[in-house]
This record gives C-alpha cells, sequence and structure tokens, in this order.
C-alpha cells in the first residue's frame, strides 16, 4: 500500500483531517493529560522536522539542537511574564525567539562548520550544555534567567482577548486550553511540514542533500558548501527558536532542567528511529518517543499489580529500561529507521540486509 | 603561587582520570569510527560494584587492602564483560548499517545501563568505602594527598602499559592495522571480530579503573555519575584527537588542569560576574575553540580532503 | 609572439606542488586552446591529477598559479572554479549515491540557478519556472548522455558504465567552458570505451573544451588535438599526437628507460 498517495488523495486528506479534529476530544476522554501529550507530541513532530532540515537533509549532525529551543523557551519567558514586568504579544515575541536562535545557530556553525561529522556533533554538544548552564546560573550578580527556580507565571499564547488557557465556548463546544493547544500546534506542524517538503525539493534542498552524500564533489560543482551548512544550521536553529516560545506559553513555566543533553538526544532519536530525512517517518518518530514513555509511565505500573500482585521495580525506571531497548531494538532489526524513503528501503533490500 | 600549585595537582588527578576514560573512547572510535556513548556508564557501573564487593567485604572483617583489590578485580572483570557484551549484542550487527544507526544504539544502551543500574543500587547517592589510607603531604604551599599521588601514579603507568600492548605486541600491531583500513587488514589475516572486541574488552577495564579511582577521590557514587564523566572524557578523546592514544591522555590531563585553573580563578579573571559553578564550561568552551584553530584536534592527524 | 593568435582558455603557468618531501608538480606550464580536446597523460604517480586537483581548487599550488578565460583563476575553493566554468569528473566516481539520477543532473544546475529559501518556501512564479527549467534541462542531459531510462533510479544502483555517463552529465549541467575528465575510460570494455570516445567527442563538437586524463593511450591518440606528457610532475612535452606518439623521452618514461 502506498500511504504517500493514500494521503495525497482527496479522500486521504479528508480522513486525516477529521481523524486530527476528533483526536483531541478521544484522548480528553482518558483525561486533560492526554490531551497535554498530544500537544507535546505536535511539539516535537514541530522540533524533530526543525532538526531534519540539519541532520536529515544536510546531514549535520547536531547534538545541540536543543540549545535553541531554550533560547526560543527564555525569550518568550522573559518577553511575556512579571519576570521582567514584559507581556509582549505574540507576533512580536515569535519573530524575535526565531531571529535570537537563528544567530545563535550562526554564531555556533559559522567557525565549526568546517569540522568533520562527529567533531561537530561534540562541540554543538559542547554549545548546548554551555547555554544551560548560563541558563542555570545567570540568577546572579544580575538575575537575568531566575537560576535553577525558572521563570513562572509565563503568559499563555493570545490573540487579543481569545486567550489559549481555561476553558472557552466555540459554536457551543467546550474547548479546555490543551485542546486550544493542539490546534494551534497542529496548524504550526502543517506549516512546517509544507516547508520541509518544499524545501526537499526546492534548488537549496538538493544543495543539502548533496553535501550530506558527498561534499568533495558538491563543491566541484560549485556548491558553496559552507554558506549552505550555515544556512541549514539557521534555519533548524529559527524552528528550534519558535517551538521553544510555544513551549514556554503552554507551560506557564520555564527551567533549566528542560533543556538537557537527554533532550537534544531524544529529538535526535526521533529523526533517526523514524526514517532520517524522510518526513512522514520523522512524523512517526516524534509522535512514538514522545507518546510511548506515557504509555509506559501509565502502563508499566498496573500491569505489574496485576500480573505478579506486586511492584517489583520501580515504574519510573523500568519505564526508561523499555524505551531505551525499544532504540537499540529498532536500529538493530530497521536500521535505516522505522519509516524510511521508499528508495532508502530498495536500496536496503537490494544489498541483502 | 600557592592556589596556582593547587590547582594544578588537582587538575592532574581528575586528568588522569580524565584520561583512562578517554581512552576507552578514542580506541573504539580509532578502530570503528563509533562513538560509544555507553562507556560513561561502564564507568559508573566499575565504581558501583567496587562499592558492594568491597563494601560488603570490609563489613565481612576482611583488611581493606584485601578487600579494595578484590572490589577492583570485580569491577575489571565485571566491565570487560559488559564491554564485550556491549559490542558483540548491540554494535556488531550494526557495522553495515547507515551513520547513525550505531550512535542511537550507544545512546539506547546508555540509557538501558543507567536504569539497570538504578534498579540494582537505587537512586540515591553512595558512599564509596576508603581502601587507601588518608595521608597528606605538603609541597611548596599546595596540600596534596596520598590518594591524589596514587591516582597520578597507577594512571600513568596503565597508559605506559597500554602504549607497550599497542606498539609491541601482536594484537596492537593488529588494532593499529584495522584503524588504519580494515578491509586491508582484514585481507592480511586480522581477525577484525577480536581486534574490535579487544578493544572495547582494554577500554572497559581502563574505564573500570578509573571508575574505582573516582570512586576512591571523590568517596561518593551515583548512578548518573558516568555522563557528565563520560562526556568530558569524550571531549579530551576529541581535544586530543580522537583515535590517538597519546592525544587521548594528553587530552585528559590538559582537560583536567584547565578545569582547575578555571574554576579557582574564574571570579578574578570576571570580577565576581562568574563564579565557580562555571567549572563545567570550560570543558566545552575550550573544546571549540581547539576545534576552531586545529579542526582534527590537539594532537590529531591532519585528514586532508582526497580526490 | 604573435599577437593574431586568440589567447588560450587555460594557462597553466610553473605550477608547483610538493606534498612533504615529494614534488607532485615541478613547475608545470602548458595552455590549453579554446574548443580542443587536450589529454594529460603519463605513468602511474605522474601528477596529473594533482595538477586537476589544483586547477579545479582542491589543493592550493604551492607556486605558479592560472589563467582562465582572460582572467587569473583565484584557486582556493572548488565552488568558485565551478563557478567560473571549470567542471571535473573524478577519477574514482564520485555521485551523490542516495539521489536519483535525474536529481544528480538537477544539482548540477545549482550554480546557475538563484532559487533561496523563501522562494522555495513561497512557491512564487520566478521559483517555480526555474524550477521547471532545471528539470527540463536535467532530463535533456540525460538524453545526452543517453541515459534517460534511468532517470529515477538511485545513483548508487547504476551500472559502472552508466555512473560515469551520469557524471559527465552532472558536470555538464554546471555549463562548463572547460570540462575536465579523470580517467573516464577507467574499467570500462573495449565497446563502452568506442562509446566514451562518441560521446567526448559529440561533447566537444557542441562548443566544450575538453581536458582529458586517460591511460589509455590509444583512446587519448586518437581523440586529442594535443596531448601533454607527465613525467615524476614535469612536463615533458606538448605537442600534437603524432609527434608525442614518436618522442624518445615519453616512449623511455612509458617504457621505463
Amino acid at each position: 500500500m502506498n500511504f504517500g498517495r493514500f494521503f495525497r488523495s482527496t479522500v486521504g486528506i479528508g480522513l486525516t483531517a477529521a481523524f486530527l479534529v476528533a483526536l483531541p476530544f478521544i484522548a480528553a476522554t482518558g483525561g486533560q493529560a492526554w490531551v497535554r501529550i498530544l500537544d507535546f507530541a505536535i511539539l516535537y513532530v514541530f522540533l524533530a522536522l526543525g532538526l531534519n532540515i540539519v541532520v536529515g537533509l544536510a546531514g549535520l549532525l547536531d547534538l545541540g539542537y536543543i540549545a535553541f529551543y531554550a533560547v526560543g523557551a527564555y525569550t518568550w519567558a522573559l518577553l511575556a511574564s512579571p519576570h521582567f514586568g514584559l507581556h509582549w504579544p505574540i507576533w512580536a515575541i515569535l519573530p524575535i525567539a526565531a531571529g535570537l536562535a537563528c544567530f545563535a545557530g550562526v554564531l555556533l556553525g559559522s567557525p565549526t562548520l568546517k569540522l568533520r561529522g562527529d567533531y561537530l556533533a561534540i562541540v554543538t554538544l559542547g554549545f548546548g550544555e554551555i547555554v544551560r548552564i548560563f541558563l542555570n546560573n545567570l540568577n546572579a550578580p544580575i538575575n537575568v534567567t531566575n537560576g535553577p527556580q525558572g521563570i513562572t507565571l509565563i503568559d499563555p499564547v493570545s490573540f487579543g482577548a481569545f486567550k489559549f488557557s481555561g476553558t472557552t465556548q466555540i459554536f457551543g463546544v467546550a474547548l479546555s486550553g490543551p485542546q486550544k493547544y493542539y490546534f494551534l500546534l497542529v496548524a504550526l506542524a502543517i506549516l512546517v511540514i509544507i516547508i520541509n517538503i518544499r524545501l526537499q525539493n526546492s534548488r537549496i534542498g538538493r544543495a543539502w542533500q548533496a553535501i550530506r552524500e558527498d561534499e568533495i564533489a558538491a563543491k566541484a560543482i560549485g556548491i558553496n558548501t559552507r554558506n549552505l551548512k550555515l544556512l541549514a544550521f539557521a534555519m533548524g536553529a529559527s524552528f528550534g527558536g519558535v517551538a521553544g516560545g510555544i513551549f514556554s506559553a503552554m507551560q506557564g513555566f520555564v527551567s533549566p532542567e528542560s533543556f538537557s543533553l537527554l533532550e537534544s538526544i531524544m529529538i535526535l532519536a526521533m529523526v533517526v528511529l523514524g526514517g532520517m530525512g524522510h518526513i512522514p517517518g520523522v512524523i512517526l518518530g516524534a509522535v512514538l518517543l514522545t507518546v510511548l514513555p506515557e504509555v509506559l509511565r501509565y502502563g508499566v505500573g498496573p500491569l505489574q499489580m496485576a500480573v505478579f500482585g506486586k511492584m517489583l521495580v520501580d515504574p519510573e525506571s523500568l519505564r526508561m529500561l523499555v524505551f531505551g531497548l525499544a532504540l537499540v531494538l529498532v536500529m538493530r532489526f530497521k536500521p535505516a529507521g522505522l519509516w524510511p524513503s521508499p528508495e532508502r528501503q530498495r536500496e536496503l533490500q537490494e544489498t541483502g540486509k | 603561587m600557592d592556589i596556582f600549585l593547587q590547582q594544578i595537582i588537582n587538575g592532574l588527578v581528575q586528568g588522569s582520570i580524565y584520561a583512562l576514560v578517554a581512552l576507552g573512547y578514542t580506541m573504539v572510535y580509532g578502530i570503528m569510527g563509533l562513538i560509544n556513548f555507553a562507556h560513561g556508564e561502564v564507568v559508573m557501573i566499575g565504581t558501583l560494584v567496587t562499592i558492594t564487593v568491597a563494601g560488603s567485604l570490609i563489613k565481612a572483617g576482611m583488611p581493606v587492602a584485601v578487600a579494595g583489590l578484590a572490589g577492583l578485580m570485580a569491577a575489571v572483570l565485571v566491565c570487560m564483560a559488559l564491554g564485550w557484551a556491549l559490542e558483540r549484542v548491540a554494535y556488531r550487527p550494526l557495522r553495515n548499517a547507515p551513520r547513525l544507526t550505531p550512535l542511537i544504539t550507544a545512546i539506547g544502551m546508555s540509557i538501558v545501563l543507567q536504569n539497570l543500574a538504578m534498579m540494582i543500587w537505587g537512586r540515591n547517592y553512595m558512599t564509596f568505602p576508603s581502601l587507601l589510607p588518608k595521608v597528606d603531604f605538603e609541597f611548596a604551599g599546595a596540600n596534596f594527598t596520598m590518594i591524589q599521588v596514587i591516582i597520578v601514579l597507577v594512571s600513568a603507568a596503565t597508559m605506559g602499559g597500554l602504549l607497550l600492548l599497542v606498539y609491541r605486541t601482536k594484537l596492537g600491531m593488529a588494532m593499529r592495522a584495522t584503524a588504519q583500513n580494515p578491509a586491508v587488514a582484514s585481507l592480511m589475516g586480522v581477525n577484525i571480530n577480536r581486534v574490535i572486541a579487544a578493544a572495547f574488552v582494554i577500554g572497559s577495564a581502563l574505564g573500570a579503573l578509573a571508575g574505582v579511582m573516582v570512586g576512591t577521590y571523590y568517596e561518593i557514587a551515583h548512578y548518573q555519575m558516568g555522563f557528565m564523566l563520560g562526556l568530558k572524557a569524550f571531549t579530551a578523546a576529541v581535544l586530543g584527537g580522537i583515535g590517538n592514544l597519546a592525544g587521548a591522555m594528553l587530552g585528559g590531563i590538559l582537560l583536567g588542569i584547565i578545569e582547575a585553573l578555571g574554576a579557582g580563578y574564574i571570579g578574578d579573571l570576571t570580577g565576581g560576574f562568574l563564579g565557580s559553578h562555571y567549572q563545567d564550561i570550560f570543558a566545552f568552551v575550550v573544546l571549540i575553540v581547539v576545534l576552531m584553530f586545529k579542526p582534527s584536534g590537539l594532537f590529531g592527524e591532519k585528514t586532508g580532503d582526497r580526490a | 609572439m604573435s599577437a593574431n593568435l586568440p589567447e588560450p582558455l587555460l594557462e597553466a603557468k610553473a605550477v608547483a606542488k610538493h606534498f612533504g618531501g615529494v614534488k607532485a608538480l615541478r613547475d608545470v606550464s602548458l595552455s590549453i586552446n579554446h574548443g580542443e580536446i587536450y589529454g594529460l597523460i603519463g605513468p602511474n604517480g605522474a601528477g596529473k591529477t594533482t595538477f586537476f586537483n589544483c586547477m579545479t581548487g582542491l589543493y592550493v599550488p604551492d607556486g605558479g598559479g592560472f589563467t582562465f578565460a582572460g582572467a587569473p583563476l583565484i584557486a582556493d575553493a572548488p565552488d568558485k572554479a565551478a563557478a567560473r566554468g571549470i567542471a571535473r569528473t573524478f577519477q574514482n566516481i564520485r555521485l551523490f549515491g542516495n539521489m536519483t539520477a535525474l536529481e544528480n543532473v538537477m544539482v548540477g544546475r545549482h550554480v546557475r540557478t538563484k532559487a533561496g529559501v523563501l522562494g522555495a518556501m513561497f512557491q512564487n512564479p520566478a521559483t517555480k519556472a526555474e524550477e521547471a527549467a532545471i528539470r527540463q534541462k536535467a532530463i535533456d542531459l540525460l538524453h545526452y548522455v543517453r541515459i534517460e531510462e534511468r532517470a529515477d533510479d538511485l545513483a548508487r544502483n547504476l551500472s559502472y558504465g552508466d555512473q560515469r555517463r551520469l557524471e559527465i552529465a552532472r558536470a555538464l549541467a554546471t555549463e562548463p567552458k572547460l570540462l575536465c575528465l579523470d580517467e573516464p575510460a577507467a574499467g570500462m570494455n573495449a565497446t563502452e570505451t568506442e562509446q566514451l570516445r562518441e560521446l567526448i567527442d559529440g561533447i566537444r563538437c557542441d562548443g566544450t573544451t575538453i581536458l582529458l586524463i586517460e591511460h589509455d593511450v590509444k583512446l587519448v591518440m586518437g581523440l586529442c588535438d594535443r596531448v601533454a606528457v607527465l613525467d615524476y610532475g614535469a612536463l615533458v612535452i606538448e605537442d600534437v599526437p603524432a609527434v608525442v606518439q614518436k618522442d624518445q623521452r615519453v616512449i623511455e618514461a612509458y617504457l621505463g628507460a
């Protein structure tokens, strides 16, 4: 069955749209917590597709992607919270968040993009840690980030009087805060999917793929690899910045803890696990890796009770254990990811394993 | 002046530990181009195994020296087995997979090991039994302990031994040949699987030793301790030029000293604006600056583009 | 010299390059005229590929320099050389393996097209028109090298001969004034070599100057207008094939006197 064609057909689009609209209401029957999980799944789709530009298309291994997310999140937190007494509107903050993240991307990228793959990986990783350490410690002597306590009471997303927090009646339907964010995030995710698809099939996107495949050959046909890598880095960073801003508003709270290396690794895992460079695969990876740990969180405890009649192991660690094993097993049996692009799949089949 | 000397000594000790761990990264990377993210967890398990073994032996009334040695032996054996199993089960099936696949596997294994350790040893900090007598020395206004001296000496001896192994034995030659070109090495009769397994096993043994040193030095251990240690050690390996044994050793020691000096002086340098809690930043700042000017690390070979 | 001769397309002046103590190129001077097929031959390790890499910006020469199409060639970046109109293929084929044959040629249009990120995002008419033109040109080029039926296959899955052709098509997509082929006949059988000869001759007839590095002396002598011979990094002779073939130094270089 050809999923790609299915999703492009009218029926396919209709069914997908109906499913996407119904989803938050279905999830709400299990409690608002599940809607919130759904929101995060889509936020991660957004983030993973941003990183896909850098890793999947241009082939640059970025292990510090979360730093740009952090820049966006703190931009929103500082410009729309009682911390500095600022309450700027979304149309001012989001461009600033994207711009600052983009600037951070260029700042990191311009001296380091000549490095070979694995060196770039460790440098970006280091950069991510530097950003986190600063967020943790910039509460003295001037209190900028409020240190490990983080920033609270951050304004929600609002357009004029319409706030995304709290419940609102729209056309007689009661929409909770998480449900409203869900629709905002779906809209943003669709936007980033369209941008990804268009970039992939463009002059720039082809040049990125050429750099990923063979940098020397790419140079030999006239591609300015340095500028194009920087562009990929900056674009990925901007997406991260926007996602961070929304995250901040949605949570109402940010602290450095949310921007650890593990988060960077998670997003990278989403891209690779799903099928690097293949948009539907990346979406699948993001949704799976957000939802799976949550399902495990709610499932592992009761399951133990049912099977053994008591709690044998701490559910929290068992959950992460299963998650780690899942990563290992998927890579073992689907080395190109769960849903690789058709060309790659064919190629792997042709080479035997 | 005494602060300077003091920090140099502290840095040398910390750096020796980084160097031992960095060797594990660099050997595996040099031979198969893989960042073995789980190596930090191997070190952590080495520390925790020692706590269990040495701790219970001491409780059973064994002399501390015997218990300590038994703990060290146990840690080395467990870690060697772990390193071997990691390679055999997780990485070997992925030799020809796309480049990022083994990296994700390594990250997955790291998560698995960390959580296994949490299940076995719990989520609380554990006290490391004191295995060495606490004797202090003073030299030119700086203080240092017996433990520090032993850490530095044992690391130096171990690293010397490793260099002998790599440059004077048949296994070492096979390892160097594989690092140069696995295909040709295997045509020359080198058993690639054995060489790679050896790299993992030796690296893990060094890691276990480092784990025991960390425990002895800081007297405390935790299931998450491997992460930052591994990260710093990997940074040290890259700093020295990854794949290069001497580079990893020098990179480790250099990183330790830079961190110690940085932590000692950052307050004065920035007029009190940045405090010593920025210590962790030095490793990464130095790394970025070095790689900007020496893209293959301080002692790495220049990898020219070949057409 | 006489002023009525048109100036050469490419002129190398005393180009030198050494690796450590090894002198790979010793003051090599030669010139390639507009519209000719120029052969560069020599035994293994004579410095042919090094010369190539200096010219296309992959190496920076240690001495001397190049003049290309009337202006000095600042040979420090391969992408600049390509923009100036020098395209190349590689001795050990370097295609973009996980891209299709068509995409490989399309990406070759990069240096002659303009669309940026915003154009791609908003799909404005200019971008769409340019994209269509890129695709059409790429299809035409695949036809030109006669591998159009492999357009949608991944480059890595093409046969060896087709990969060579695809690499040439990709180089041609950059609209080069000078096309440099690094041992294009390596590993080909007699039939394939003959087809390659026709292709190269055709490219020249369509107006592109060609620099050919080749081991197959028969191919070079039959195809080239002029031939230069390198030995131990130094130029031995530069002349028409008939003269080169009879030159005693060349025979010695090849037979290892």
